[in-house]
């Protein structure tokens, strides 16, 4: 391609778009789906208020938000590989297991005497868990680029693998706390600002949000992920690598649940393998609440973060308003099945 | 006589116990437009992926400028100055024209944000394809950000061209460019094949429209049981010659199997 500087901005202007004002909007509905998602979790939020008004307390709020960490980080894994059009049902169970890891090897290292491990500080536990984490996803990765098998029946063994080996190696008990050294729990700490409460753990969360956003929106590896996820055969046939990229989605989203298990040490206040059995659901709720199709291809991290507060928001509302848990969970089954029917039904829209 | 650009000489490929190419020959010589015709399961899309690296051939050999070469890749087919551009056409939807044009290949930004944060150029990309377009007359375009799937099937099918026209490419190989499209807009790409035929550009047409291939084409590849069983020129053959070489109504004798370019 010639590189004509002066025709250039010229050549750029009769491209512009000339649109009007329902175009508009209907093209920005389109570009960000996510917008109804916060339209969804504005009105939620309203109307939990309107029944309860002690749900729109600043404290119930400070706490919702917070609650948000664990879904909402495991939510931004979830949603890189839905992304592909893949699904990853051991999400839960990958992050217990680096829990695990790196609760059990802090502990050891306090206690023991034994030379690798005597007085190691707990940041190498720390970062062995994050990394076992890892290496669970790259092996989610593997089987599926590999051998070719479906994303939704490795994830669905792996889950009860890493469950399997969370007990096994760790006699199903729960670490508390105390016995950990304080670096263990630090993602739970945080600071006031006014009547809310900030975790550390919550500024990861957004970290991590952020550096994935930016990643998928500025870098080949972002586009070629949207181009796997929209069609694999036609991303292959522009020379893009699908199983590299495919693998590394994986990898990193790994390496996101590695990250959630630290911060759900924190938030929890121990570490224990009977974390809550409904994080793959919800995960999975909170990305295709947010507009993030199950087809792949489509959406953006950011509804991720909107749908995992509107799991929150929805648990706590019915949760103030004096639902049994049971129930709860009949809403969340309920809430991620009428999701991904809007998504099916937006998308033959479209089509 | 003149040089091959794209020689190949007794390509194989099999699926399973399915012989797509039984032995196929092909030439192709510097700025002509060579059609490929030949009726369903007569491999000539098999062949053109084994130049476009999307299939690598079980036997047989390949030339690119005298060079003997081996595709594990479109990406390798590039590197030769072969762009394809698929039946599929192998754009991606849900992305915009000019991520598209520079899919798998993107420029990015200069200095730290580039190297290290391997930050995309997207406005240089924008202005590339934006420009390539209209280098192409292609004017129908409103906005380059527009998704792929928000245009027409001819202009999805400008898009691809003027993608693989782009890139400092010698040879731009067409499969089926119009089987999707109107009339109308057939017409508009078959303006395309001869405009890039005039910037010096070397054009691989498949397709089974008849009148079309007769537009376009200086000389025609008949593809058949996996072979090529011969090689006419519009003025040579009639169409119901090409037609009679397709359907083995004709017989060509070996010798008479090749043709110079013209």
């Amino acid at each position: 391609m010639s590189e004509k500087s002066s025709s250039k901005d010229a050549v750029g202007k009769e491209f512009e778009l000339r649109l009007t004002p329902m175009r508009r909007i209907q093209k920005t509905l389109y570009r960000y789906p996510w917008l109804s998602s916060l339209a969804v979790l504005i009105s939620v939020v309203l109307a939990f208020g309107l029944v309860n008004e002690r749900f729109l307390l600043p404290s119930t709020i400070s706490l919702m938000v917070q609650q948000t960490v664990i879904v909402g980080s495991l939510a931004l894994a979830q949603s890189l590989i839905i992304l592909t059009a893949g699904i990853d049902l051991s999400i839960g169970s990958i992050m217990i297991f680096g829990q695990m890891v790196m609760a059990n090897m802090a502990v050891f290292a306090v206690a023991s005497n034994v030379t690798p491990f005597a007085g190691q500080n707990p940041y190498l536990a720390i970062i062995v868990g994050i990394l076992a984490a890892a290496a669970a996803g790259s092996l989610n990765g593997f089987l599926i680029v590999r051998f070719g098998l479906p994303p939704f029946i490795v994830t669905l063994g792996t889950w009860s693998v890493f469950m399997g080996l969370a007990l096994i190696f760790f006699k199903a008990r729960t670490i508390q706390g105390p016995e950990m050294p304080e670096v263990m729990l630090s993602l739970g700490e945080g600071f006031s600002v006014g009547p809310f409460f900030v975790t550390f753990g919550l500024l990861v969360m957004f970290a991590l949000y952020f550096a994935v956003a930016w990643v998928l929106r500025n870098t080949a590896w972002g586009r070629h992920l949207y181009a796997v996820g929209d069609d694999p055969i036609a991303a292959k046939l522009t020379g893009i690598n699908t199983n590299r990229v495919l693998f590394s989605v994986y990898l990193v989203a790994g390496l996101i649940m590695g990250i959630t298990a630290l911060i759900t040490i924190g938030r929890v206040g121990s570490a224990s393998p009977n974390v809550d059995p409904m994080l793959n659901l919800q995960s999975i709720t909170a990305a295709v609440i947010g507009g993030i199709s199950l087809f792949g291809g489509r959406g953006a991290v950011v509804g991720a973060l909107i749908g995992s507060m509107i799991v929150v928001a929805v648990e706590m509302g019915l949760s103030l308003a004096g639902v049994d848990q049971a129930y709860r969970t009949v809403a969340i089954g309920v809430l991620v099945i009428a999701a991904v029917g809007i998504d099916q039904w937006i998308r033959k829209v479209k089509v | 006589m003149m040089e091959p650009i794209v020689k190949a000489r007794g390509l194989v490929k099999r699926f399973g116990t399915v012989t797509a190419l039984n032995g196929a020959d092909f030439d192709l010589y510097p700025g002509e437009v060579l059609a490929v015709i030949g009726d369903n399961g007569a491999g000539k899309s098999s062949l053109i992926k084994c130049f476009a690296g999307a299939h690598s051939a079980d036997d047989g050999s390949m030339w690119v400028n005298g060079e003997e070469v081996t595709f594990a890749s479109t990406h390798s087919a590039r590197d030769h100055g072969i762009e394809t551009v698929f039946q599929t056409l192998a754009v991606s939807p849900a992305l915009d024209i000019a991520s598209n044009m520079f899919l798998g290949r993107e420029l990015r930004k200069k200095g730290f944000m580039g190297t290290v944060l391997r930050q995309l150029d997207k406005k240089g990309m924008r202005l590339q394809a934006a420009e390539q377009l209209k280098s192409l007359g292609i004017s129908t375009l409103q906005d380059i950000t527009q998704a792929v799937e928000t245009l027409s099937g001819g202009q999805r099918q400008a898009v691809a061209v003027a993608r693989a026209a782009a890139f400092g490419s010698q040879v731009i190989i067409l499969d089926e460019p119009t089987a999707a499209l109107g009339v109308r807009e057939s017409g508009k790409v078959l303006d395309l094949i001869k405009d890039l035929k005039n910037r010096g550009l070397t054009v691989v047409l498949i397709s089974h429209n008849m009148p079309q291939v007769y537009e376009v084409a200086d000389r025609i590849h008949v593809q058949r049981l996996g072979k090529r069983a011969a090689v006419v020129t519009p003025k040579s053959a009639s169409m119901n010659d090409a037609v009679g070489i397709m359907t083995g109504a004709i017989d060509v004798p070996e010798s008479e199997q090749q043709l110079s370019p013209v």
